[in-house]
């Protein structure tokens, strides 16, 4: 044997012995993929062995149930070129249209569940450091010069897109003009230092780099930032405006019609409006839809006064064509800068 | 980095002798003022994070830190990892070993072009080489419906970040080879072959002897990238907890969920395996440079 194949010798063992791992995990009888938006982690950590439980003892099937996290416009980007979700639950309407178009998701799956199709809603608030030492009460504060405003992208996230549409809204009924509204957010975007791609990524820049002076996101993500990196660190803070935001939910029709997982899908997706699932949702500061349950839990939601895009400002589809499509107003707005 | 196995050792004697004479000795004062800017930048942007990291792992106990390596979906994304670098370096030695052998050993047309075609994955942006993949085999790619037909997956499963670490990891093993190579000729195989050897025996007891330390060097190299990478894979992965997520990518996750202890404890397991690595890398070195010498003499 040649010295080369005897130094060798050990290398190709240790190779061959990592070969027969197994990569995967072995499956249980049936399989969902639930692919989410970036801050929805710990609420489905919660919802799935509860609808796991009960699928159990009622269909006396075992189910496992995967998740992807990750911003919600790069999620559907990735269920669009091919990642297998079952059920997609995202948090803005027109993610799930772009898998409408595409013909992955049922055209009119607003109405496959009750309340459009959307188990809770939430709606846009701000964090600031504790005591708020620069005083922030409202949305006219944060566009004070030298100010640091923490925003995710609105072109990657729907939390930076509600952040963006409810500044607009409550400028829009201030000055009661377009331009009003358009001046008010470009100066509110000067303020922004960095854009963050998703609503977790923001979070970590505010919470954890200790960037900016205030953060601007879902009251579920404020109040779970409050509870888990410390409350004596931060306040939240209610604007006297915000935009009223429904997260979605869809079962993909042409993968559960692959894998023949159309039963599961539904049953999982029905279990969110269910008693017990919009309690799991209450307990994550989710505002449940279910008004039962939402007046049960009316302590964790101080009432705010919303808007809706349907409502306010001529639905997604206009929404997204002004603001949100290549050269409209956001773009230019950034430009701008 | 090409030939750096056996130019390194032998850089002591090299000093010493800059040293033992006054006309070459530099004045204690830079000497000692070169030393601290080094050692500091070493410290600072090297030494501080490495030990960070442990530090912010072993924050909550041994406890929390083994939990967080067995909890079931980090031992997967541990396999994973592994799997996808035991499947992807042997691939890049069979390819390093036999695009270096053409390169160095014949002449043929568009053998610049094959060259800088290996050192591409280095230039391009990791992102790009994921996306290229969900280009290709995604749903709307090329072999997208073909593929979903034949109920086959690439992207969004382990084969599709596999592909993505193949391709990182790509010029490591040839880029090393082709100096050590190079330099070393065509005569002792020449010479084999004059004595009477066949192809297979040529290679397996003259150029193999040759450039063991140099392949052995580029596969460690391979191995550390690989398993290593986030950017390529993340785009391929589709982050499906469990089953499509690699050790780099579970620490972003947990890093993500606040669950920072867990994330620090599985970076830390990465920085180990890494730390092996350089170890390895070290024996290696020191290896080569007395084969080098030996050779010499």
């Amino acid at each position: 044997m040649s010295p080369t194949r005897a130094a060798l010798r050990p290398v190709l063992t240790l190779l061959a012995g990592l070969m027969v791992l197994p990569a995967v995990p072995a499956l249980a009888d049936a399989t969902l993929l639930n692919v989410s938006y970036d801050v929805s982690r710990e609420l489905y950590k919660d919802i799935n062995p509860a609808f796991i439980a009960q699928w159990q003892r009622t269909a006396k099937e075992k189910l496992t149930i995967n998740q992807s996290h990750g911003g919600s416009s790069k999620q559907v980007q990735a269920v669009a070129s091919g990642l297998e979700a079952d059920v997609v639950t995202m948090n803005q309407t027109p993610d799930i249209n772009v898998l409408a178009r595409q013909g992955l998701v049922a055209a009119d799956w607003q109405k496959a569940f009750p309340h459009g199709a959307a188990p809770y809603t939430t709606n846009t608030i701000f964090l600031v450091r504790k005591g708020n030492p620069k005083g922030i009460k409202d949305w006219s504060d944060l566009v004070r010069p030298g100010l640091q405003v923490i925003v995710p992208n609105p072109k990657t996230s729907g939390n930076g897109r509600y952040t963006y549409l409810a500044a607009w809204g409550y400028a829009l009924q201030k000055t009661g003009s377009d331009a009003g509204a358009r001046d008010f957010v470009t100066k509110l975007f000067a303020n922004v230092p960095v854009l963050d791609g998703g609503g977790r990524g923001a979070t970590t820049t505010f919470t954890q780099r200790d960037i900016g002076d205030v953060l601007i996101t879902f009251e579920n993500e404020a109040v779970l930032i409050d509870q888990e990196v410390g409350g004596d660190k931060f306040d939240v803070v209610y604007p006297s405006l915000s935009i009223e935001a429904a997260a979605p939910v869809a079962v993909v029709s042409k993968v559960v019609d692959k894998r023949g997982t159309r039963k599961q899908a539904t049953a999982y997706l029905n279990f969110l409006f269910s008693p017990e699932g919009q309690e799991i949702i209450a307990k994550h500061h989710f505002r449940p839809v279910d008004p039962a349950i939402l007046k049960k839990y009316s302590s964790r939601f101080p009432a705010v006064k919303t808007f809706t895009v349907e409502g306010k400002l001529g639905g997604w589809d206009a929404v997204q064509r002004t603001h949100f499509a290549d050269g409209g107003v956001y773009d230019q707005i950034v430009v701008k800068r | 980095m090409s030939g750096a196995a056996a130019v390194l050792h032998g850089s002591a004697d090299h000093a010493a002798r800059f040293e033992s004479k006054a006309a070459t000795r530099e004045p204690a004062l830079v000497k000692w003022g070169i030393l601290a800017v080094s050692l500091t930048f070493f410290g600072i942007f090297l030494l501080l994070p490495l030990i960070t990291v442990f530090v912010e792992a072993l924050r909550k106990g041994w406890d929390v830190y083994f939990a967080a390596l067995i909890e079931p979906d980090a031992w997967a994304a541990i396999k994973l990892t592994l799997t996808a670098a035991a499947i992807s370096v042997p691939l890049n030695l069979v390819f390093g070993v036999a695009a270096a052998w053409a390169i160095t050993k014949f002449e043929f047309r568009g053998k610049h072009l094959l060259i800088t075609l290996i050192d591409l994955p280095f230039s391009v942006s990791p992102v790009v080489s994921g996306l290229i993949y969900v280009l290709v085999f995604g749903a709307q790619g090329w072999f997208g419906p073909w593929l979903s037909e034949h109920d086959m997956k690439v992207v969004f499963a382990v084969p599709g970040i596999v592909l993505a670490t193949v391709f990182v990891t790509f010029p490591f093993v040839a880029r090393e080879l082709i100096p050590l190579m190079e330099a070393q000729g065509r005569d002792e195989e020449e010479a084999a072959v004059v004595l009477g050897a066949r192809g297979w025996q040529t290679f397996w007891y003259v150029t193999l002897p040759n450039v063991k330390w140099g392949l052995l060097y580029g596969v460690i190299l391979c191995n550390a990238r690989a398993m290593g990478e986030f950017g390529a894979v993340s785009v391929v992965s589709g982050h499906i907890r469990g089953q499509t997520n690699t050790m780099p990518l579970h620490v972003e996750i947990l890093y993500n969920e606040y669950q920072f202890a867990a994330a620090f404890a599985v970076a830390s397991l990465l920085a180990l395996l890494a730390l092996v690595t350089l170890v390895i890398k070290t024996w290696v070195e020191h290896q080569a440079g007395k084969s080098s010498q030996q050779s010499e003499e």
